[in-house]
């Protein structure tokens, strides 16, 4: 029978739901003991403190422009964004140094990341030390198109007797060496390789910001055989590409070291391949002494952005919270005193099926907590104050999903039906609408999400999670519920306190009778439409006054008599 | 709240119907004069006041001090200017930091010596420097960027959800509306703009057009079956619909507002300025317009971007003609309107 198959299925959907209910405890109670998680969430960089960092840029005397330090900031954050949503920090301080404050205590991937400045160059070699030089494989396919040589930047001019001296006397073996490689970007350059080669390059020749992607992986053959050694492939921009194609054409004619380009990153060489063929694609591979996570890290941070100028840190401490717990603590009880209001303005309007809309709430608020504390260990979530008052208020939002499925169910039982089919044709017709509306807050999450950076970027993951989990709370719960209660007779016989009282719900027109027999009991067909069946609804006054008078406009189809009871369905 | 069930009663039956649809021009003209207000309203007062997070501002620092109390510095700069709200935080172990909206020299100095005699240090200790926005320009960009793909993906959807792209455009005229009176009120109250505030903003948006899918999926269900039989013109049915959700979206809106306003509460009068206040200014306005603007804006405006369709008009003009030559009595909505009067 429909009517049993339906209590089934809400039963199941509750055993469900306590099974998820069940495992998402049981993850965050093993992340708490065994993973390093916690039970409560943690919190955001305005009420927990925090590091502060402050980076300076590393120029060598050159003026810093307004434009290149936002523009490292802009790249700052997508790094930091990319260790999780933590909603970390990033400004400008005396319009040069840049101030990252991060919550809590960041570990040492995240600090690596933003003081990694991946300056990255590219230079011709006029003289070098080494003599093991790793070679560059080019793309195939190759279109061999000389372009115009720029001035001759492997100009073996370039070298005065003081580089020379710098040269000879650099020894790369020290840390403060590999430090020293900086110069402005027309002048030539001494500077050391990973493996203590020397060398002096000329000047910049391909900017780092020229690269519009780098991804890392296992070199392969033509024949698409692995090689089993790391490459890094870097995709230039239009201008990048040609840039990069001039000074392939001009090397490839050179000899020696000055058949050599060098990839500068923050002053140190990391590979000096030898220009083989012309490279016009803009997608160059380079291999050098790389592993997999070497690999990976130069081409996140290829990826990520090369800063325009690089930095040094300055200083790091640790920053207490801008807010006192005060803050926090006056923020929850106004949460709470306003989800009391709301609940009492639930029993005012729905009486006993208030409950349901309570019970529901404190589901959706016990689900977003797991998640949210979920979320906070594994994706590096915090929660700001903004973003409690945010989760308190899309809770409160989220009692419209039951509203507008208990108004449906009213609905239904205006126009006369039996508490356990309005509870399954109201359904229907409610979850339509919930999914209609629900969709759209899910595609602002989604979207800005994706696209936005910063704190915007974290009120889209909150939003987007509030939104399904209305979605799960309202099918896997309120609507088990509903169906269940429905068979209780003190919901099905509406009684008054129950909020289902067909007389209270001004369905009398039809006597006493006949709303204590539930028209489930009369098997239904399936064919009517919700559109018809809306049509005929909304003309019930219609219909009473039509009773009254002789004068029926309608046809016979929208007189009410008992053919009626023909629902849709259960 | 009998009365307001037996409300909720007789709007769905029609037997009580606001006519909400009909009297377009005067929610237009009262939403007219709401932006007029919202637009010149805050130029008048002077401008949008943006937070220290948009627009940098000045930073104290003093190191070695021996009581790192945030209550004191805060306590300092509000005998300077009381309506500066500093942000306060402790540096390692004996730092303190104080940052605050961009000040003039002479105040700067001004709150350099509150500061100095706060802490028990000399002038000299404190440094002062300028601090660029948290919230730069990328930030906001992106932000936008996201905004505008979300409105076009929203109105795409809606146009195909509902069939007609006559729904997305009143929506989206909704929203603008519900997002410059919000603005407004910021402008206008001098409240100031922060990032907990654009938050809300956020929200509100989307709360908007969610709430005007709830109300337009009723319009749909109504008239998607609406045609030669119908017996009211198509104003009439749209305005059946929204008297039908009519309960629906004020227990709705109550229900959101309700946490929001015990935040406001608390967050302006217990805590004074702060996040709270700024996020539930937007929330609590936001959620009202929203509500109000999908019921007397987005609707009416539907009826009439449909009612010049020639399918449209010639059903409208046969609804009222045959109840013109009916006559009065047996006329249903003569008589439901006898009943509202």
């Amino acid at each position: 029978m429909a009517k049993s198959t339906a209590v089934k299925r809400a039963r199941r959907t509750l055993v469900w739901l306590l099974v998820i209910f069940i495992a998402l405890a049981g993850v965050n109670t093993a992340g708490a003991i065994w993973g390093g998680g916690t039970f409560t969430p943690k919190l955001a960089l305005d009420l927990e403190g925090g590091t502060e960092i402050i980076l300076a840029p590393k120029t060598g005397g050159a003026a810093v422009s307004d434009e290149q330090v936002s523009q490292a900031v802009a790249i700052i954050r997508q790094r930091v964004d990319a260790s999780g949503v933590s909603e970390a920090q990033i400004s400008t301080q005396g319009g040069q140094n840049i101030v990252v404050s991060i919550p809590g205590t960041p570990d040492d991937a995240t600090l690596a990341r933003i003081e990694a400045s991946a300056k990255l160059d590219f230079r011709a070699v006029l003289v070098s030390t080494t003599a093991d030089v790793p070679t560059t494989t080019p793309t195939p396919g190759l279109d061999a198109t000389p372009t115009v040589a720029p001035t001759n930047a492997s100009d073996l001019n370039y070298i005065t007797p003081a580089l020379e001296d710098q040269f000879l006397n650099i020894d790369c073996t020290s840390t403060a060496a590999t430090d020293a490689g900086q110069a402005p970007a027309d002048q030539p350059l001494v500077a050391c390789g990973e493996d203590g080669a020397k060398y002096i390059l000329g000047p910049v020749e391909v900017a780092g910001d020229t690269i519009s992607n780098a991804t890392s992986g296992v070199a392969q053959t033509s024949s698409g055989a692995s090689t089993g050694q790391y490459v890094v492939n870097i995709f230039f921009n239009e201008q990048g590409t040609s840039e990069f194609a001039s000074v392939t054409t001009r090397l490839s004619g050179l000899t020696g070291a000055q058949n050599q380009f060098a990839i500068v990153l923050d002053g140190k060489v990391i590979s000096a391949p030898r220009t083989l063929a012309v490279i016009t694609n803009g997608q160059p591979q380079i291999s050098g002494n790389f592993d997999a996570a070497s690999s990976k890290t130069l081409a996140d941070q290829l990826k990520f952005g090369a800063l325009p100028i690089s930095f040094v840190v300055q200083s790091q401490n640790t920053i207490s919270a801008t807010l006192g717990s005060t803050q926090l603590i006056s923020g929850l009880i106004a949460g709470l005193i306003g989800l009391i209001l709301v609940v009492l303005y639930s029993i005012a309007q729905y009486r006993v099926l208030g409950a349901v809309t309570i019970a529901s709430l404190v589901v959706a608020a016990a689900a977003t907590y797991l998640v949210v504390d979920l979320l906070s260990w594994r994706a590096g979530y915090r929660l700001s104050l903004a973003g409690v008052a945010g989760l308190i208020v899309a809770i409160g939002i989220t009692a419209d999903s039951f509203i507008v499925y208990f108004e449906r169910i009213r609905d239904e039982l205006r126009d006369g039906r039996g508490l356990e089919s309005s509870v399954q044709a109201g359904w229907k017709r409610a979850i339509r609408t919930i999914f209609a509306s629900d969709l759209i807050n899910l595609m602002a999450a989604v979207v800005l999400y994706i696209v936005a950076v910063g704190s915007v970027k974290g009120f889209a993951l909150t939003l987007g999670l509030t939104t399904i989990i209305d979605i799960v709370v309202v099918m896997m719960f309120t609507h088990p519920v509903m169906t269940l209660l429905a068979e209780l007779p003190y919901f099905r016989d509406g009684h008054k306190t129950s909020g289902l009282d067909p007389r209270q719900l001004g369905a009398v027109y039809r006597g006493r009778a006949q709303f204590k027999t539930p028209t489930a009991a009369v098997p239904r067909s399936k064919q009517e439409s919700a559109g018809r069946e809306a049509a005929r609804r909304q003309t019930i006054a219609e219909r009473r006054a039509a009773g009254a008078s002789t004068l029926v406009i309608d046809p016979p189809a929208e007189t009410e008599t008992p053919t009626r009871s023909k629902g849709k369905d259960s | 709240m009998a009365s307001f069930s037996d409300l909720g009663n007789d709007l769905y039956t029609g037997k009580r119907s606001f006519n909400i649809v009909g009297r377009r021009k005067l929610w237009y003209a009262i939403a007219g004069l709401l932006i007029l207000v919202s637009v010149v309203g805050p130029f008048l007062r002077g401008g949008f006041v943006f937070g220290i997070e948009f627009s940098g501002g000045s930073q104290f620092s003093i190191s070695q001090v021996s009581n790192a109390s945030q209550q004191a510095g805060i306590d300092a700069v509000k005998s300077v200017d009381p309506a500066v709200v500093p942000l306060v935080s402790t540096l390692g172990q004996s730092g303190i930091r104080i940052q605050t909206d961009q000040l003039d020299d002479a105040e700067s100095n001004q709150v350099r010596d509150a500061l100095a005699a706060a802490y028990n240090v000399q002038p000299s200790d404190v440094t002062i420097n300028f601090i660029g926005p948290t919230w730069g320009a990328d930030i906001t960009g992106q932000a936008i960027r996201g905004l505008l793909i979300f409105i076009v993906l929203a109105a795409v959807f809606m146009a195909i959800y509902f069939r007609t792209w006559k729904i997305a455009v009143s929506a989206m005229v909704a929203l603008l509306h519900d997002l410059v009176i919000t603005a407004g009120i910021y402008g206008i109250t001098g409240f100031e703009i922060t990032p907990a505030a654009v938050i809300g903003f956020l929200t509100i948006l989307g709360y908007s057009l969610y709430d005007t899918v709830v109300v337009f999926d009723k319009i749909r269900e109504n008239t998607v079956e609406w045609g030669d039989k119908a017996t009211r013109t198509f104003g009439e049915t749209v305005n059946l619909a929204v008297n039908q959700t009519l309960v629906r979206s004020i227990n709705t809106s109550v229900v959101a507002m309700l946490p929001v306003a015990s935040i406001l509460v608390i967050g302006a009068f217990v805590l004074g300025a702060g996040t709270l206040r700024d996020i539930s200014l937007a929330l609590l306005i936001g959620i009202f317009v929203g509500t109000y603007s999908t019921i007397f804006i987005a609707s009416p405006l539907y009826a009439q971007l449909r009612q010049n369709e020639p399918k449209v008009k010639k059903i409208d003009q046969r609804v009222l003609s045959q109840r013109a030559n009916r006559e009065k009595p047996a006329e249903t909505r003569a008589s439901a309107e006898q009943l509202k009067a």
